[in-house]
């Protein structure tokens, strides 16, 4: 496997003042299901499109596969792309859309019918050959975008958010079909995504976009549990945010005053510098325990009141306020018995390995 | 509102209805009297007026320039108003507000100055009059229809198609013969045909820039003189109805065909 497949080299892309993308570089490795998350407007789409080869960078170089592409036509690239709204040829049938890209491959008759029945069955569309855009649902459409490009065997194959324009029960099941079909193909999947949940579901890696810039590229997991910074920590999935100071360091670990809370010696990942002022603590509602009873085996507890309660079936969010504490934490817990808490005291408790250390940046 | 029991608005129709189409029924209807004036008592079915018609050979003359007119110029219109609503529906550009007003400044000045500074400019630069400075003429005249027809066709065109195209390995030209082209082609088609019936019903610029070279508005308003060719003039005006009928019907079919039914509009758009 080749680990770096794609390489994006100091690439910018400039729209008049604006910098869509900005001072960007970053590999994806050979079979990987990588996405590319961000809000709208952060360049996650530009940067689909430079390796498409619709937009050039105005800076830097890109490769795929060894090869510079960076200023190459898009016709030439072997790229090819999953548009957002499909852009199936409304005046082709299914079996002329998925035919479109093997003109010049030069296949027999017998060729062509094997490579458009191969995959057809890929993305299950058997059956629908000859009809037109206009007579197919959203799904089916996306199937066959999905089999007019895979049908050219490219080396990477690029999604325009193709999961947006689907009811959440279809985007569910085509994000488990994508994920098996992908690892089916074995193509270099890039993804575009404003979505966490989806990207964190399918992907390898991550790379979290803000204004043009690359937050941070992990592992699901570790985009999840180890965020490098509060855009991408308050990105995926919820947080609550204690402001603190760093004080001395110990070894690897670092003393730090949080809010009103007290003193204590945390992870410090990022190596922030001793006498910080400016950071902050990130707390995952699930890391923090939530009991009617004083608890015993945590490093931080406290005693707080819970002022909200949201039941959501599987998990339960409260609202708690604790003295000291600008902002109410958000506890989010399995079990839902805020019947049992007198006149809504509470008491919480957190491990220490489960704060993480920001900066404010 | 039931419409059909609405007794105004029903009677409000059929009046509509009359005073637009009783004046133009008249013509057909004379073209078959068996008479030379254009008054009732109606006294008699003939298709003689219809075969002097046809005898006429002048009028041969005058049938083929204004058919050749009316191909070049909404060709050459349909082809400026192409490359005009590309620009319009695939760019936003400074000056664009005032660039469309500009193309369709000749569709809104009075036709007899159009045709006026035409006469003047034609003959300052010293050249013949004949059919080219009407092809010339009508081609201004006709880009505007033209432009507005194409853009509301081509607002509608996905650019994704393009990009689809082009990420599927087709060049600039083969993007636009396999995509670009068969999805605009009935709009380009209903463009053309409506230039043509524009151009070959236009009488007041072929009527100064004409010469010796009459076209078949030009031709019936020298035959108006006689009063005795009346009756051939009036065969001749309702095959012309018939034919723009049909023209204008198929350019409005096609100018619809294969958009998405909730798109389709009554109307042709001028």
């Amino acid at each position: 496997m080749n680990k770096n497949f794609i390489e994006i080299k100091n690439v910018s892309k400039y729209f008049g003042n604006v910098k869509a993308v900005d001072d960007v570089s970053f590999s994806i490795n050979q079979g990987e299901f990588f996405s590319l998350l961000g809000p709208s407007g952060c360049g996650k789409t530009t940067l689909l499109r430079l390796l498409a080869g619709f937009e050039h960078p105005s800076k830097g170089q890109v490769f795929i596969d060894g090869s510079e592409v960076t200023s190459v036509a898009p016709n030439l690239r072997p790229t090819n792309m999953v548009f957002q709204n499909y852009a199936i040829f409304p005046h082709l049938n299914v079996r002329k859309n998925i035919e479109f890209g093997m003109r010049k491959e030069n296949l027999t008759k017998e060729e062509m019918e094997d490579r458009v029945g191969e995959v057809l069955n890929l993305v299950k569309l058997q059956g629908y050959e000859e009809r037109y855009s206009n007579q197919l649902s959203g799904g089916q459409r996306q199937r066959v975008a999905l089999a007019r490009a895979l049908i050219k065997r490219p080396k990477v194959l690029l999604l325009d958010e193709p999961l947006g324009a689907l009811d959440k029960k279809l985007r569910d099941e085509m994000q488990i079909e994508l994920r098996n079909l992908q690892k089916q193909v074995g193509i270099t999947f890039v993804f575009v995504t404003h979505d966490q949940g989806e990207s964190i579901s399918m992907s390898d890696r991550v790379a979290v976009m803000n204004e043009g810039k690359i937050k941070q590229i992990s592992e699901p997991h570790d985009l999840y549990y180890n965020p490098q910074n509060i855009f991408v920590s308050d990105f995926i999935g919820t947080t609550n945010f204690l402001s603190a100071q760093t004080l001395s360091k110990d070894g690897d670990l670092i003393y730090v005053s949080i809010e009103n809370i007290g003193q204590f010696k945390l992870n410090n990942k990022l190596s922030i510098g001793e006498n910080t002022n400016d950071v902050t603590c990130s707390i995952r509602p699930e890391s923090i325990e939530l009991s009617s009873e004083p608890i015993q085996n945590k490093e931080l507890k406290m005693h707080g009141k819970i002022v909200n309660t949201s039941y959501y079936g599987e998990l339960t969010t409260f609202h708690v306020v604790i003295e000291g504490i600008k902002n109410p934490l958000i506890v989010s817990s399995q079990r839902y018995d805020h019947k049992s808490f007198l006149s809504n005291n509470c008491y919480i408790g957190i491990n220490l390995e489960d704060i993480n250390l920001l900066t404010n940046e | 509102m039931n419409f059909t029991k609405n007794k105004m608005l029903y009677g409000y129709v059929i009046l509509y209805f009359t005073f637009l189409y009783v004046p133009v029924m008249f013509l057909p209807l004379f073209s078959f009297n068996d008479g030379m004036h254009m008054a009732f008592p109606i006294k008699g079915f003939t298709l003689d007026h219809y075969e002097e018609m046809w005898s006429a050979s002048k009028l041969h003359a005058a049938l083929w320039n204004s058919i050749y007119v009316g191909i070049t110029a909404s060709l050459s219109a349909t082809f400026l108003a192409f490359l005009a609503a590309k620009a319009f529906t695939k760019y936003k550009f400074r000056g664009q507000i005032f660039t469309y007003g500009a193309i369709l400044t000749p569709f809104l000045i009075p036709e007899i100055i159009l045709a006026v500074s035409l006469l003047v400019i034609w003959i300052n630069i010293g050249l013949p009059l004949g059919l080219t400075p009407i092809i010339i003429g009508h081609t201004l005249f006709c880009v505007p229809f033209c432009m507005i027809i194409l853009i509301s066709r081509m607002e509608g065109f996905d650019k994704n198609l393009e990009e689809a195209a082009r990420d599927l390995g087709e060049g600039v030209l083969g993007t636009f013969y396999r995509v670009t082209l068969p999805i605009l082609l009935p709009g380009l088609i209903a463009s053309f045909l409506l230039g043509f019936v524009l151009s070959f019903d236009e009488f007041l610029i072929a009527m100064f820039l004409a010469g010796s070279d009459q076209t078949l508005p030009v031709y019936m308003w020298g035959q108006l003189r006689f009063a005795r060719r009346l009756p051939h003039v009036l065969a001749l005006g309702a095959v012309i109805i018939v034919g723009t009928t049909l023209i204008v019907m198929l350019a409005y079919w096609l100018r619809n065909l294969g958009q998405p039914q909730e798109k389709k509009n009554l109307t042709i758009d001028i």
